[in-house]
């Protein structure tokens, strides 16, 4: 077939027009693709490009403080100051870390790992250089600047301890968020962010945390940041204010000192504002904020005393004798008189078992008021048979027993006040009546904490009013906020507890005279200044049993016993006598008899605490949360 | 149009260069220059508001380019004709030395480092191939083409390329001169089951040719096909290029404004990847606008190639606005996340030498085309005008 030119021109036409053809639905296909992505998902690509571009940085917010009754900082905030060098902005980095030199002591090791690690990490990532900088060597630094390319200072902030193991089991520590602790909240996400973890730290965390800043910065595809977008400042922490008074705390911190293991709680009876709550062995909260070495931490949890426990609210003891005012209220309220007389041999008999007394000849024949102040053990199981367990236990709970105080610090622990339910839930026996005789003289199954003593103390010193242990100063807290945001009403009269005053008349005088007596069995332990005496009762909590045999033999004195067998020595008082204003329960972990050790340490404990009087002196205005160096 | 008619009905072998030039068609002079005008705005820019590096240099070059491209049109078509073995033969050449030096030397190579710019044969062949289909199939007589004999040279003429470009290796460039080689076949008049039989058997081959691909030509079609899979990893700049090309959305961010360009989230984007930072900062309206002005230029093109005489001009001017069209589409498809990403640039915009003096050749050869209309050539390459 031969083709015409006219033919091939065609030919070549139609292809021409068919490749167009080809192409134009090509271009269309383009087309549709710059339409679905420009306009139909162009808002899901502007909103990748914006999360591409917009960094969200959180600004950590300054901690609050905590401080004490008077304002004395308890827990502030240290600066760390430490020089970085950004290698991008150092033409030389050796030349500027060498000038870096003169002004600051810089190893051959500090060069050599800045030069290490600048190459690893991009130009514009901070190398820090030296930490813990002087303020001297912080203003060498900032005076030379202009020699120093690349060189700048850094601020971080850690928290200080100013007192150390003083009242640290009251302010607790703060550390890294751990993984469980980790709520959502992108602030515990930020590193270095830190947590309270014990204590009022951990209590008022949120107080004292404030809120996130945040700032909006843009960065390019290697993470630079480029510009600030915006900036929003956060709110800086709270300053939490605690109703404990330092110099009491550090006044019964070292009188505890002297013994291994002992505790003590301070209690105003008006109020219940713990004045000092002291755990010994203290430990320094400092080192949890940068991190404990793992031979540290296994120091401190592995140690038989314990120093990271607070004693004071979560350390559970036979009450021992503290518990017989409670008995003696339990008793005149099922209907015993004052008058109610004993005789005491040194034993009581209880079907075949024998009850014996602490005094080994016996007291004779005592009343009630005798009976505390001499602390005899055949009265009070006298007493207890005819009250009858439950009604002791229910005694017991109004005073704050056998349950949390409630005050405002975690760990606490309930301690044990026994009845028939409770053993019948417990151990799944019936109680027997030998218990009832154990459970009134504070032994057997029976555990309260130094807490709960002062708090039960207390509120028979104060006429029965049921107080609540705290130690946050709201009162003090309220008018002292200026951002008025947090006020905090006055704290509500504390209920009375419906005991009828002369019951209450009685066991005072009862402890009165304990140690205000001669005869009583804390004399030698009294207050002899006028207007200051105290009133108190002593425990001695047996660890051990007493069997038939050594008692026939007699008993071996606490001093040759090792350490962990010997008795508990309790004690506790208000003072003063006429006006009760303060309550303390102090607890030596088997320190012996509670008259002998325990006494005289509560007695200083009162003492100094009556001539400082923090429950009266007004507090000086401490310095707002938000001025003042932190 | 008076003058111009005298010129063509009388002897356009013998005008003058004034001429010539008068009978250019200026509209698409006109485009050229818009679009490349476009591109010196993106460099600027790609460059942060800077003409240095790149549009300093990109100015330079297409005026080099520029005055290349009406050097050529005013040459007369036979000539270009003669020579279009000759010109084939150089390009193969370049690429045979690139592919023994890149042997050589360390690793893939694929230019010749001129001092004042890399030459990249392979772009010079995307013109060389389709000057020497043109002049070939120009000297075919039209009845053979429906035998299968004669199809083997220029088969040859296009496998050779391909293949040496292959294994340097450039899949893009390699896949563009058999889709330029086969539109000439196509337009030749090659019958179109042919097409069928060399598509099937391409296929066939498809899982062989998988074992000769390198590692990251693998992956790079892997990523493709599914881009968000990895994004940190290879697909990052097909996503990233997404991203940018969605965000411009309809007006765009405005011009220097593209946050994807220039935060550095968009790869290459003075080169490969500047038609997304104009998609970005000039929206649908500037990607789209863009997009007519080439398509003006290939239309211009297929009116040229109608209206030409000789076989040859007609071949050659389809053959540059398809070379012109392919640039643009797989550069636009490979940035939109259509296909996978090859290295085609975009055509007198992206940065870079080679790409821009051979386009601007192959619109002086298609301008040439035009100028010289209407000489009637024989099939053995005697004017008959």
């Amino acid at each position: 077939m031969q083709l015409t030119q006219q033919q091939h021109y065609r030919l070549f036409s139609r292809r021409a027009a068919m490749l167009a053809g080809a192409k134009l639905v090509l271009l269309g296909a383009l087309t549709g693709r710059m339409y679905y992505l420009q306009v139909v998902e162009a808002d899901k690509y502007a909103v990748l490009a914006e999360e591409n571009r917009i960094n969200l940085r959180l600004l950590a917010p300054l901690r609050g403080r905590i401080l004490d009754r008077f304002g004395v900082t308890l827990a502030t905030n240290d600066q760390n100051y430490r020089a970085v060098v950004i290698p991008e902005q150092a033409d030389d980095l050796e030349a500027t870390l060498g000038m870096l030199g003169r002004v600051l002591p810089v190893t051959e090791s500090d060069v050599a790992r800045v030069l290490r690690d600048a190459e690893r990490k991009r130009p514009f990532v901070p190398v820090p250089v030296r930490e813990n900088l002087v303020w001297d060597e912080v203003a060498r630094v900032e005076i030379n600047t202009p020699d120093l390319p690349g060189v700048a200072i850094e601020v971080e902030q850690s928290r200080l301890y100013p007192y150390g193991g003083l009242g640290a089991h009251v302010l607790g520590y703060v550390a890294a968020v751990s993984e469980g602790e980790l709520t959502g909240d992108p602030l515990l996400e930020l590193p270095g962010f830190r947590i309270g973890k014990t204590g009022a730290e951990r209590q008022y965390d949120e107080a004292l945390r404030g809120s996130a800043g945040n700032s909006q910065v843009e960065v390019n595809a290697v993470g630079r940041v480029i510009r600030e977008l915006t900036r929003e400042e956060g709110e800086p922490g709270r300053d939490v204010v605690l109703t404990i008074d330092m110099g009491l705390q550090h006044y019964a911190q070292q009188r505890l000192a002297g013994e291994l293991s002992a505790s003590t709680a301070v209690i105003d009876v008006e109020n219940g504002e713990v004045l000092a709550l002291a755990s010994m062995p203290s430990f320094d909260p400092t080192g949890f904020d940068r991190g404990l070495s793992v031979a540290e931490w296994q120091a401190l949890i592995n140690d038989e005393l314990h120093p990271l426990t607070n004693k004071a609210l979560a350390g559970q003891y036979a009450p021992g004798s503290t518990i017989k005012m409670t008995v003696a209220l339990a008793a005149l309220e099922s209907g015993l008189t004052p008058a109610h007389t004993v005789y005491c041999p040194g034993f009581m008999t209880l079907g075949t078992s024998r009850f014996h007394c602490w005094k080994e000849g016996g007291h004779g024949s005592l009343d009630m008021l005798r009976g505390i102040q001499h602390s005899c053990d055949v009265y009070f199981y006298d007493i207890s048979r005819r009250a009858g367990i439950d009604a002791i236990a229910a005694m017991a709970r109004r005073f704050g027993l056998g349950a949390m105080t409630g005050i405002d610090l975690p760990g606490e622990k309930p301690g044990v006040i026994p009845d028939r339910d409770w053993k019948l839930g417990t151990t799944g026996e019936a109680w027997q009546p030998g218990e009832t005789l154990v459970a009134g003289i504070g032994q057997g199954f029976m555990l309260a904490t130094p807490l709960q003593l002062a708090l039960m103390t207390a509120r028979i010193a104060n006429g029965g009013r049921a107080i609540v242990p705290h130690v946050r100063r709201d009162a003090v807290f309220a008018y002292n906020d200026d951002r008025g945001d947090e006020t905090a009403a006055p704290p509500p009269a504390a209920p009375s507890m419906g005991l009828p005053p002369e019951h209450l008349a009685l066991v005072q005088e009862g402890m009165n005279l304990v140690s205000n007596d001669p005869g009583g069995t804390a004399y030698r332990a009294r207050i002899d200044v006028p207007g200051m005496e105290l009133a108190g009762k002593t425990g001695t909590a047996q660890v051990r049993r007493i069997t038939t045999a050594e008692r026939a033999i007699g008993v071996i004195k606490n001093e040759d016993l090792p350490w962990v067998r010997r008795d508990h020595a309790l004690f506790v008082a208000y003072a003063p006598v006429a006006a009760p204003r303060y309550a303390c329960a102090v607890i030596v972990q088997h320190g012996g008899g509670g008259s002998k050790v325990a006494a005289p340490i509560a007695r200083d404990i009162l003492l100094e605490c009556q001539r400082r009087d923090p429950a009266r002196r007004i507090p000086a205005p401490y310095v707002a949360a938000s001025s003042g160096p932190r | 149009m008076r003058r111009s008619q005298l010129a063509s009905h009388g002897m356009p072998g013998r005008m003058t260069v004034g001429q010539k030039l008068a009978e250019a068609n200026w509209m698409l002079v006109l485009l050229v220059v818009l679009i490349a005008s476009v591109g010196f705005g993106m460099l600027y820019s790609a460059a942060n508001a800077s003409i240095d590096p790149w549009m300093s240099r990109q100015v330079v070059r297409f005026v080099g380019g520029f005055v290349l491209m009406l050097a050529v049109a005013v040459v007369d078509i036979r000539y270009w004709m003669r020579h279009a073995y000759l010109i084939y033969g150089i390009g193969l050449v370049l690429l045979v030395y690139v592919d023994l030096a890149g042997e050589i030397g360390m690793g893939a190579q694929r230019w010749i480092d001129l001092r004042f710019f890399q030459l990249q044969p392979s772009e010079i062949m995307k013109v060389a191939i389709v000057m020497a289909l043109a002049r070939y199939f120009h000297g075919l007589d039209p009845e053979r083409i429906a035998r299968p004999l004669p199809l083997v040279v220029p088969l040859g003429l296009i496998v050779m390329p391909a293949a040496l470009v292959l294994v340097q290796p450039d899949l893009g460039t390699a896949g563009m001169l058999i889709m330029v080689g086969g539109a000439m076949f196509f337009t030749a008049g090659v019958r179109v089951w042919k097409f069928a039989v060399v598509a099937i058997g391409a296929t066939a081959a498809i899982p062989i040719a998988w074992n000769f691909l390198r590692e990251y030509q693998r992956q790079r079609i892997l990523t493709f096909l599914d881009p968000e899979s990895d994004p940190l990893g290879a697909g990052y700049h097909i996503l990233q290029s997404k991203i940018a090309f969605g965000s411009g959305g309809v007006f765009g961010k405005g011009f220097l404004e593209g946050t994807q360009s220039h935060l550095n989230f968009l790869p290459e984007r003075q080169t490969d990847f500047i038609f997304t930072m104009l998609a970005e900062e000039f929206g649908l309206i500037g990607s789209l606008g863009l997009l007519c002005l080439y398509a003006l230029v290939i239309v211009i093109g297929y009116a040229i190639a109608l209206r030409s005489r000789n076989h040859f001009g007609r071949l050659l001017a389809v053959g540059v606005s398809t070379n012109l069209f392919l640039y643009v589409f797989i550069n636009a498809a490979m940035v939109m996340g259509l296909i996978p990403v090859v290295g085609i640039p975009m055509p007198l915009i992206s940065y870079g030498g080679t790409a821009m003096i051979t386009v601007l050749f192959s619109l002086g050869l298609l301008m040439s085309v035009h100028i010289h209309r209407d000489i009637r050539i024989g099939q053995r390459g005697r004017g008959e005008d």
